[in-house]
C-alpha cells in the first residue's frame, strides 16, 4: 500500500465517520406528503360563493397571511402553499374538494375548513387517512374530542362554554327570565342551545318559552321574531349567522319587541352586523368577546389593530377593513405559524398534530389582551376565555372578567 | 315536424348502436382495464377514479330521466328526488343496520320504483307543463324533508349521514376507489343492457307510441294509464340506483347534495346528450359531472387568461355552452354526432 493510497483510505474513513456523525442530523428532516425543503401545502375550503359566502374573506385573509409570509422569507425557509377552494358551505362539494386537496394537491394538512356541516362531513375521511384538520372554523364543542378524533383539532372558544357564560349572565341579572330563542337549525345552532340549556340547569325547559328555528336557505326570519315577541319572552338569545343576526336585530326593533338581548359571537362583527342592522337597533345587546373589532374605537391606537390595518393595505387591498372575520384570520393563521415554526425540519403529519397539541401561553395577535392560547395532548381547545361585552354606540364595551371555560373537558 | 325530426334521430342513432355494438363492448373492456392500465401507471389517481364514477353514476341517472322523457313523452323536474330516495335508502341501510354495500342496491331500486310509481299516479292527471311543475315541487321538498326534525333519527338532519367505502373483497390489488368504479362499471353495463332491451321489445314501441300520440296509441289498445305510471316507477328507479350508487362512492349523503338544482342537472345532461337516446346518456352523464365541476374553474382560468375588465359569474360558461350547443345540436351532442355520421357517410 502506497502512502497515498493509505492516506486516501484515511480520509475515507474520515469522511464516513463524519458522515455517521451528520446523518442524525439529515434524518431530522422528515416528510410526509405535502412538505418538502423548499416547500409546505396547506389545503383549505371556504365558501366563496353561496349564502354564507360573507366568510368567504376569511380564505382570503388567510391567502394574504401567507403571502406576507413567504415575502418574509418563508417558515423555517420554507414557502407555504395555501391551495383554497369554494365550497359555497356545501356539504357534499367540501366532501369533494377535500378528497381533491388529500389526493391530487398532496397536501400536508387542511386549516380552518370552514363551517360545522361542512367539517362533520370530512371529519371522518380525514381522521381515517390520518391527515390533520386544524384549526376549523367552528365552535362545536366536538372538534376538541382528541380521542374519538385525534387528527381534527378546533381554535375558538366553544359554542357550549359560550352559551354557559351567557347563562349564568341571565340568571344572574335578569329578574324572572323568560327566554326566547331564534337558533338556526343546524349542528352549530343546536350545539349553543344544548350549551345554553345546560347553563340554565334543571329548570331550562320552564325558562325558555319559546325556540323559533330557521334554515341557513331562508330569505328572512321576520315571522320568527314575531312568534318570539308574542311568546311574552323578556329575554332573546340570538343563535344567528351574520345576515341572519342583522335581520333580527333590525326586525325586533321594528315590531317593538325589547327582551335582553344577548347574540353569539358568531355574529359579533360590527360591520358585517350591528351596523347593517342599525346602531340605534343594537344598543345593549350583549356578547363573549375574544377577538379585537377592528372597527371597534377603543382600538384604534391599538399596536395589534395598526400593525393589522398596515397589512391588510399591503397584502389585501380589496379587504373590507370593517369586517373582523379579516381579524380573526390574521390571528388563526399567526397561530398556525407559531405552530409550523415548532415542526422545525419535521413535517410529519404526526409531528404537525404533536406540535399543535403542544402550545403554551401563545398572546396571538388581534386576540384580547390576557387570553392565550393553550393546548396539551389532552386539550384541543386552543382558546378557551372570553370577556363579555355590551353594544353601546358604535362600540363593544367590555366589561367584567376573563372568563375561562371550565366546561368541556371529555 | 319537431317529431319527424327526432323520430329520424333516434332512428340514426339506433342504427348507430346496433351497428356499432361491437365498439360498445369494446368500449367496455377498455373502461374496465382502466384500473389497471391507468391505476398501475399511475395515470389515474384516486381522485381521477371517484370522478369517472360519478360520470357513469349521472349517466345511470340521466338515462332514468330519459326512459321517462324521451321514450315515453312525460317531462320530469324533480328527478333529484328519486336520486335521493335512492341515496338515503342506501346510506340508511348501510349506517343503521350494517348492511353490505351491494344489498342495499336492489332495495333502493325497489323503493324507488314504489316511490315513482305512487307518484305517476296522481301525476297522471297532470299533462305537460302541469307534470313539470308538479315534479319541479317535488324535487323542491325532498331535501325540506329530510330534514325535518322526526326523521332525524336516521337521516341525521342537515349533517347528512357518513359512510364508510367498502374495501376490495378477496384481497384484490386494488384500491377502494378502483374497486368501486368497476362495481359502478358494472351495474351501468347491467342497466344499460335491459334498457335497451326494454325499448326494443314491444313494451318500448308501446312507450314510445304512447309519447308519439296517446290517443292514436290508445285506441289500438295500449293501456296508457298502466304504461305510464310504470313507466314512472322504472324511470324513478334507475335514477335511484344511481343515488345508491353515488352515496356508496361519494360515502356522503346530505340534504344539500339533492337541491333541486341536481334535478336541473340531470334534465341539462338528458338534453344536451341527447333525449331519446343510450348513447346520449352516457354523454349527458359526463357532461353533468364536467361541466358542474369545472364550469366555475374554467370560467376564472378564461377571466385571467384574457384579462376581461369585468367579472365573470361563475355560470357564465355553463350558459354560454348551453346556448351554443342547443343551437348548433338541436337533437344533442349524440343526436348531432349521429348526423354528423350520416353526411360523412353520403360524401
Amino acid at each position: 500500500m502506497t502512502q497515498s493510497t493509505r492516506r486516501l483510505l484515511l480520509a475515507g474513513t474520515g469522511a464516513l465517520a463524519l458522515a455517521l456523525v451528520a446523518s442524525p442530523v439529515s434524518a431530522q428532516k422528515k416528510y410526509d406528503e405535502g412538505a418538502t425543503d423548499t416547500e409546505i401545502k396547506i389545503g383549505n375550503t371556504n365558501p366563496y360563493s353561496g349564502n354564507a359566502s360573507a366568510y368567504g374573506t376569511i380564505g382570503k385573509a388567510i391567502d394574504a397571511y401567507f403571502k406576507m409570509v413567504n415575502e418574509q422569507g418563508g417558515i423555517n425557509g420554507r414557502k407555504i402553499n395555501f391551495i383554497t377552494y369554494d365550497d359555497g358551505y356545501a356539504p357534499p362539494k367540501t366532501v369533494e374538494m377535500v378528497r381533491k386537496l388529500v389526493e391530487e394537491d398532496k397536501v400536508l394538512f387542511v386549516f380552518q375548513t370552514l363551517g360545522t356541516p361542512p367539517n362533520t362531513a370530512i371529519q371522518k375521511y380525514l381522521n381515517g387517512k390520518k391527515v390533520p384538520q386544524l384549526f376549523v372554523a367552528t365552535g362545536a364543542s366536538k372538534w376538541g374530542h382528541y380521542k374519538e378524533n385525534p387528527w381534527t383539532m378546533g381554535f375558538q372558544p366553544d359554542y357550549v362554554t359560550e352559551s354557559i357564560i351567557y347563562a349564568k349572565h341571565i340568571l344572574a341579572n335578569v329578574k324572572d327570565p323568560k327566554i326566547g330563542v331564534l337558533m338556526q337549525n343546524d349542528d352549530y345552532g343546536k350545539d349553543y342551545f344544548n350549551g345554553f340549556k345546560q347553563g340554565l340547569g334543571k329548570d331550562a325547559d320552564k325558562l325558555i318559552v319559546q325556540l323559533a328555528t330557521y334554515e341557513v336557505t331562508d330569505p328572512t326570519v321576520d315571522s320568527q321574531m314575531i312568534q318570539l315577541k308574542n311568546s311574552g319572552a323578556n329575554v332573546f338569545f340570538n343563535i344567528t349567522t351574520p345576515k341572519f343576526a342583522a335581520q333580527a336585530i333590525k326586525k325586533a326593533a321594528e315590531i317593538g319587541w325589547k327582551p335582553a338581548h344577548y347574540i353569539n359571537n358568531v355574529s359579533a362583527s360590527i360591520g358585517a352586523v350591528m351596523k347593517p342592522a342599525g346602531y340605534e337597533n343594537a344598543q345593549d345587546i350583549i356578547t363573549a368577546y375574544y377577538v379585537k373589532d377592528p372597527t371597534d374605537a377603543q382600538f384604534q391606537n391599538d399596536k395589534d389593530v395598526v400593525e393589522w390595518k398596515a397589512f391588510m393595505q399591503k397584502y389585501y387591498p380589496t379587504g373590507n377593513l370593517i369586517d373582523s372575520s379579516n381579524a380573526y384570520a390574521y390571528a388563526v393563521s399567526s397561530l398556525l405559524h407559531v405552530v409550523l415554526k415548532q415542526c422545525g425540519d419535521d413535517l410529519t403529519r404526526e409531528n404537525v398534530m404533536k406540535q399543535a397539541a403542544n402550545i403554551k401561553n401563545v398572546q396571538l395577535p388581534m386576540v384580547l389582551e390576557g387570553i392565550k392560547a393553550n393546548t396539551s395532548p389532552t386539550d384541543f381547545y386552543p382558546i378557551q376565555s372570553v370577556r363579555l361585552a355590551r353594544f353601546k354606540g358604535e362600540k363593544w364595551d367590555l366589561f367584567g372578567e376573563i372568563i375561562s371555560n371550565e366546561s368541556s373537558t371529555q | 315536424m319537431a317529431t319527424t325530426t327526432t323520430a329520424n334521430g333516434i332512428a340514426a342513432v339506433r342504427r348507430m348502436s346496433l351497428g356499432q355494438g361491437r365498439w360498445v363492448w369494446a368500449l367496455v373492456v377498455v373502461l374496465a382495464l382502466l384500473p389497471i392500465i391507468g391505476g398501475k401507471t399511475g395515470l389515474i389517481s384516486n381522485y381521477g377514479f371517484l370522478q369517472l364514477s360519478l360520470m357513469i353514476v349521472y349517466a345511470i341517472a340521466v338515462l332514468g330521466l330519459n326512459i321517462l322523457t324521451g321514450f315515453n313523452g312525460q317531462i320530469s323536474l324533480g328527478h333529484g328526488a328519486f336520486f335521493a330516495v335512492g341515496a338515503y335508502t342506501s346510506a340508511v341501510l348501510i349506517d343503521q343496520a350494517n348492511w353490505p354495500f351491494w344489498a342495499t342496491l336492489p332495495l333502493a331500486a325497489i323503493m324507488c320504483f314504489v316511490v315513482g310509481y305512487l307518484f305517476g299516479l296522481p301525476a297522471l292527471r297532470l299533462e305537460g307543463h302541469y307534470l313539470a311543475l308538479a315534479t319541479f315541487a317535488l324535487a323542491v321538498a325532498v331535501p325540506q324533508i329530510l330534514k325535518y326534525r322526526h326523521f332525524e333519527w336516521f337521516t341525521h338532519g342537515v349533517q347528512g349521514i357518513n359512510i364508510f367505502k367498502p374495501d376490495p373483497p378477496f384481497g384484490l390489488p386494488l384500491s377502494g376507489d378502483q374497486w368501486m368504479y368497476l362495481v359502478v362499471l358494472a351495474v351501468a353495463v347491467l342497466m344499460f343492457w335491459i334498457a335497451r332491451n326494454l325499448l326494443d321489445s314491444r313494451t318500448g314501441r308501446a312507450m314510445m307510441a304512447i309519447r308519439d300520440h296517446s290517443m292514436a296509441a290508445g285506441t289500438m289498445g295500449i293501456n296508457v294509464a298502466h304504461y305510464k305510471t310504470v313507466v314512472f316507477g322504472i324511470s324513478a328507479l334507475y335514477t335511484g340506483v344511481a343515488g345508491a350508487l353515488h352515496a356508496i362512492i361519494f360515502e356522503f349523503v346530505a340534504p344539500d347534495s339533492f337541491r333541486f338544482e341536481l334535478s336541473i342537472a340531470i334534465l341539462v345532461g338528458a338534453v344536451v346528450g341527447g333525449i331519446a337516446s343510450l348513447p346520449g346518456a352516457v354523454i349527458g352523464g359526463v357532461f353533468v359531472q364536467v361541466i358542474e365541476k369545472y364550469a366555475d374553474a374554467l370560467t376564472k382560468k378564461i377571466t385571467t387568461a384574457v384579462h376581461l375588465p369585468i367579472d365573470l359569474e361563475p355560470w357564465t360558461i355553463y350558459g354560454i355552452a348551453l346556448i351554443v350547443l342547443m343551437y348548433t345540436m338541436p337533437m344533442g351532442i349524440a343526436g348531432g354526432l349521429a348526423v354528423l355520421w350520416r353526411r360523412l357517410k353520403r360524401s
